[in-house]
């Protein structure tokens, strides 16, 4: 995959397997392990061991799992993975809002394979477990410090999860001051969906601010949407368009005013780091993502961990376990004592590997690597915002003249009504030089033919002047040729894929069982399960 | 040199401002018909008691023009369609054609637009709906040359020609006439077969573009037909309206398919362009005019208004929905009103106001400020009305 050093573009071509669905390649009788016979002895004591589970558990008919040998199920894998764009194969600047960092190998090797974490069980002594709570106490000193709250909770596994959980921890606030009235929470247009759906999942009705002709979040209508029914403000900021509200201070002191709580969705954390705290400026509760600001990483990698952060009032209401330090005995314990709480949002400590490679991750920066983090990220989004904006087509909404933090959500607006050629069609052609799709937006789209980049302190000048090349070539194209873009990707095994609304039971089928299905009802065969015998 | 300007044809003197009044138009819009195209319409509307709209409105326009008129030469049609309103608003304008006051057509719309073309007038400033605006775009022949400006008077405004109001068309008229370097936009001409839309189809048709001053502050979106509505968020404001919903009050819907949709999952059929009233888990009026409504929002009983958006514009009053007058909206009370509308919609606006134009500003001023809209089950926005 050379690069021309004169337009930095790569010709690339995506490998083509065109690989078959893992259960058409089933062989009966194939196997990839074979399970010993059960030795006479046992068998003699136990029989097959069967008898031993209870007839109503017991399968009648054997699963209907493809027969596959390991050396073919390698094969599949791995041909599978040449045909995705994965982000340790491509600059990928194109996931907006979801801090595509580089992820340091050793955190794997850590979290993966050091025997204190891949051999415990969290039902064992916690006398036996002493390092890994010790790692889960320090990473909360430090999520304490960059925040400047009192209390974490890496239960959630998500940051939509940790909305859900500060939902409940409001509920639980207002409950424990015997005040019903306080029903409904309040976030804007470019906050995440998960500040209207968290809450609303927790029980609460959501009122949704839009934003004025210039992108910000107008006061007024806040201060029109506040009330004694108000339990919470669930606010981003940055909000996705990469824009900060510079009156957020006000809408804070507004909010305690009208005696609600404030919680700060982190997730665009990255271009803050060690410069701006949730707590000083008077939120009550925030969350970082932990995959996205603190490297875990993200996207299908690892599990995910929406770290929520609460001020010192509102830690009773934290879920259980919380890691604890004893003093005097100088150990580590898991303190379940908590009648406040509002119980488990999962199971024990959360994704404890992931806690395991944020550590690593901070532990690697320090507190000055932590800002550096930060100023590299918004240079990075500075330098690549000028670029984009001289190239045709791109159109940079809201609030000229003003600076984005770490992220911008940019607009194909102009190409479209100029050529025809909109966000969806450049996002298909970017394959093509073998760059992974963007992201384009939450919905609706305020903003129109959408697309939101995020190049954070990983990638360099470089890796940001091929980016922009890229854009710049497919600019060009669709002045002078739109169809090239229209009917790409051109390189891959798939080519265009007509964007399939989610609710399409007609064409869509999510399992192999759903597909053989609809394929014998489109057929006109009523499917007919087989059972084989296999001993 | 800025291709989209236009240079003044006068080198010296006043600017020229061509006035095509519409007398008919918006007849309809009151007594619930969905516009006065075509005769036997206006013949209807009148029998059912409607009043002009459009002198009205033109006047509105012409006395914000007024405080330059000693800079501008004022021609227009006579009577009615021009020469009235002009000289009551203390113009003193060059007449030109004839017509037959009391009967105009369509014929004498385009007959004035044509000779106004010749003439060469800097803005042609038209009240009317968008059966005026399609008459005037057919007047032109090849030559687009002419810029266009509507006062927005008819039921119907699907077009992208129309100021916000009269006044803003006023705004608009004078901003442009001042200044001698003009930029301005193509705008589409559109307009829905009124046979179709009193059956309840609504098919927005583009015929064409004309030039407008480029204003977009005191300009309407162009107002787009045939939008799919999310039946998921439509169940959801429905089962929010369920939910608070108050026994032994009259439900006032208004035009829309997103009202239609959501009285339609109450097991209710609502007419589609007219004001349906709903009483007791049932439809007790069809269609209802202005005169009907007051008779049945007596004040007596507890009443709501449920209005969604319309298009792009953001219009929630005085598009579509003017059998629902000032009064009736005075008297239900602003508390009472709901507006439903999905966030896609509310997005479209782009941070633009909501808006309000029911022909009376104390109405319009009671109505200015933030609004709860719901925009699925126990999910709103508080958004801001203007006008």
């Amino acid at each position: 995959m050379p690069r021309d050093p004169s337009t930095l573009l790569r010709k690339f071509h995506e490998a083509k397997w065109d690989e078959q669905i893992i259960l058409e390649m089933s062989v009966p009788g194939e196997r990839g392990i074979l399970v010993r016979e059960v030795e006479p002895g046992v068998r003699k004591e136990v029989g097959t061991g069967v008898a031993a589970i209870p007839p109503g558990l017991r399968r009648k008919e054997l699963p209907k799992l493809p027969e596959i040998n390991q050396m073919r199920v390698l094969r599949h894998f791995m041909r599978l993975s040449q045909e995705t764009m994965g982000t340790d194969l491509t600059i990928d600047i194109s996931q907006g809002t979801c801090t595509m960092k580089y992820s340091p190998k050793v955190q794997e090797h850590i979290a993966a394979r050091h025997p204190g974490i891949r051999e415990i069980h969290p039902l064992q002594p916690s006398e036996t477990m002493q390092g890994v709570l010790e790692i889960i106490c320090k990473l909360e000193e430090f999520l304490k410090e960059i925040s400047g709250m009192d209390k974490f909770s890496f239960q959630p596994g998500g940051g939509a999860q940790a909305a859900y959980t500060a939902g409940c921890v409001v509920r639980a606030y207002h409950g424990s001051r015997k005040d019903k009235k306080r029903t409904e929470t309040i976030t804007t247009m470019f906050s995440h969906p998960c500040d209207a759906a968290g809450p609303a999942t927790a029980g609460f009705k959501v009122v949704t601010l839009m934003p004025n002709e210039d992108g910000y979040v107008d006061l007024e209508a806040f201060k029109a949407a506040l009330s004694e029914r108000t339990a919470a403000i669930f606010v981003t900021n940055p909000e996705d368009t990469g824009i900060y509200n510079p009156r957020i201070d006000q809408f804070v002191k507004a909010a305690h005013e009208a005696g609600a709580l404030c919680y700060y969705d982190q997730a665009n954390a990255n271009g803050m780091l060690g410069i701006a705290r949730a707590r000083d400026a008077g939120f009550d509760l925030c969350h970082f993502n932990l995959h996205k600001t603190f490297s875990v990483p993200h996207g299908s990698m690892g599990g995910a961990v929406g770290a929520l952060g609460v001020a010192r009032e509102l830690a009773k209401f934290l879920p259980i376990p919380r890691v604890e330090y004893d003093k005097q005995g100088k150990r580590y314990y898991l303190d379940y004592d908590a009648p406040d709480s509002i119980g488990k949002v999962r199971s024990f400590m959360g994704n404890t590997q992931s806690l395991v490679k944020s550590y690593s991750w901070i532990m690697q920066h320090g507190a000055q690597g932590l800002h550096e983090t930060a100023v590299c990220s918004v240079l990075n989004n500075q330098y690549m915002l000028k670029k984009l904006s001289e190239i045709p087509g791109v159109v940079v909404r809201y609030a000229p003249g003003r600076r984005r933090l770490e992220q911008v959500r940019y607009s194909w607006e102009k190409l479209q009504k100029d050529t025809g050629v909109g966000t969806e069609d450049v996002l298909r052609r970017m394959a093509d030089f073998g760059l992974q799709h963007y992201w384009t937006s939450h919905h609706p789209w305020v903003v129109p033919e959408p697309f939101t980049l995020e190049p954070c302190e990983s990638y360099s000048k470089d890796d940001i002047d091929e980016y922009v090349a890229v854009f710049r070539q497919i600019s060009k194209e669709a002045y002078e040729n739109p169809e090239l873009v229209k009917n790409a990707p051109h390189n891959q095994v798939v080519h265009k894929v007509i964007n399939p609304s989610i609710n399409e039971p007609e064409r869509i089928a999510v399992t192999w069982r759903q597909y053989l299905k609809k394929k014998a009802r489109q057929q006109g065969i009523i499917p007919k399960p087989t059972v084989e015998s296999r001993h | 040199m800025n291709p989209n300007a236009s240079q003044s044809s006068e080198i010296s003197g006043k600017k020229k401002l061509g006035l095509i009044v519409n007398p008919v138009a918006g007849m309809g819009g009151r007594v619930g018909l969905k516009g006065t195209d075509g005769g036997d319409a206006v013949k209807e509307a009148k029998l059912l008691g409607a009043t002009p709209e459009a002198p009205q409105r033109a006047k509105d326009a012409l006395r914000v023009i007024s405080r330059i008129r000693e800079k501008i030469q004022l021609f227009t049609y006579p009577k009615e369609m021009g020469e009235e309103e002009a000289t009551q608003c203390g113009f003193r304008p060059s007449v030109i054609g004839s017509i037959k006051s009391g009967e105009t057509s369509p014929e004498d719309t385009r007959r004035a637009a044509a000779e106004m073309k010749n003439l060469g007038v800097d803005l042609l400033l038209f009240a009317g709906g968008d059966g005026t605006a399609r008459d005037i775009y057919n007047a032109m022949g090849r030559d687009r040359g002419l810029t266009l400006l509507g006062i927005p008077a008819g039921v119907k405004m699907y077009s992208g020609v129309f100021a916000l109001n009269a006044k803003s068309a006023g705004d608009a008229a004078v901003s442009f006439l001042e200044t001698s370097t003009r930029n301005v936009v193509e705008a589409e001409i559109m307009d829905i077969d009124e046979a179709s839309f009193r059956k309840g189809i609504v098919v927005a048709r583009l015929y064409g573009y004309l030039r407008i001053p480029e204003e977009r502050r005191y300009m309407q979106s162009v107002k787009s037909g045939g939008i799919q509505t999310q039946k998921q968020v439509i169940q959801g404001m429905a089962a929010d309206l369920a939910k608070n919903a108050q026994e032994d009050c009259l439900y006032i819907y208004g035009p829309g398919t997103t009202t239609r949709d959501i009285v339609a999952e109450f097991g209710l059929e609502k007419t589609l362009l007219g004001v349906d009233v709903v009483l007791g888990g049932r439809i007790i009026a069809k269609d209802v005019n202005e005169r009907e409504l007051t008779i049945l929002a007596d004040g007596k009983r507890k009443a709501k208004i449920v209005v969604t958006v319309i298009g792009q514009q953001g219009y929630i009053f005085g598009r579509g929905n003017q059998q629902v007058s000032p009064e009736i909206i005075k008297r239900v009370g602003r508390e009472n009103i709901i507006v439903v509308a999905s966030k896609e919609k509310l997005a479209s606006l782009e941070g633009r106001p909501l808006l309000v134009d029911t022909g009376k500003e104390e109405v319009d001023k009671m109505l200015a400020g933030y609004v709860r809209v719901i925009t699925g089950f126990e999910d709103y926005v508080v958004y801001k009305v203007g006008f």
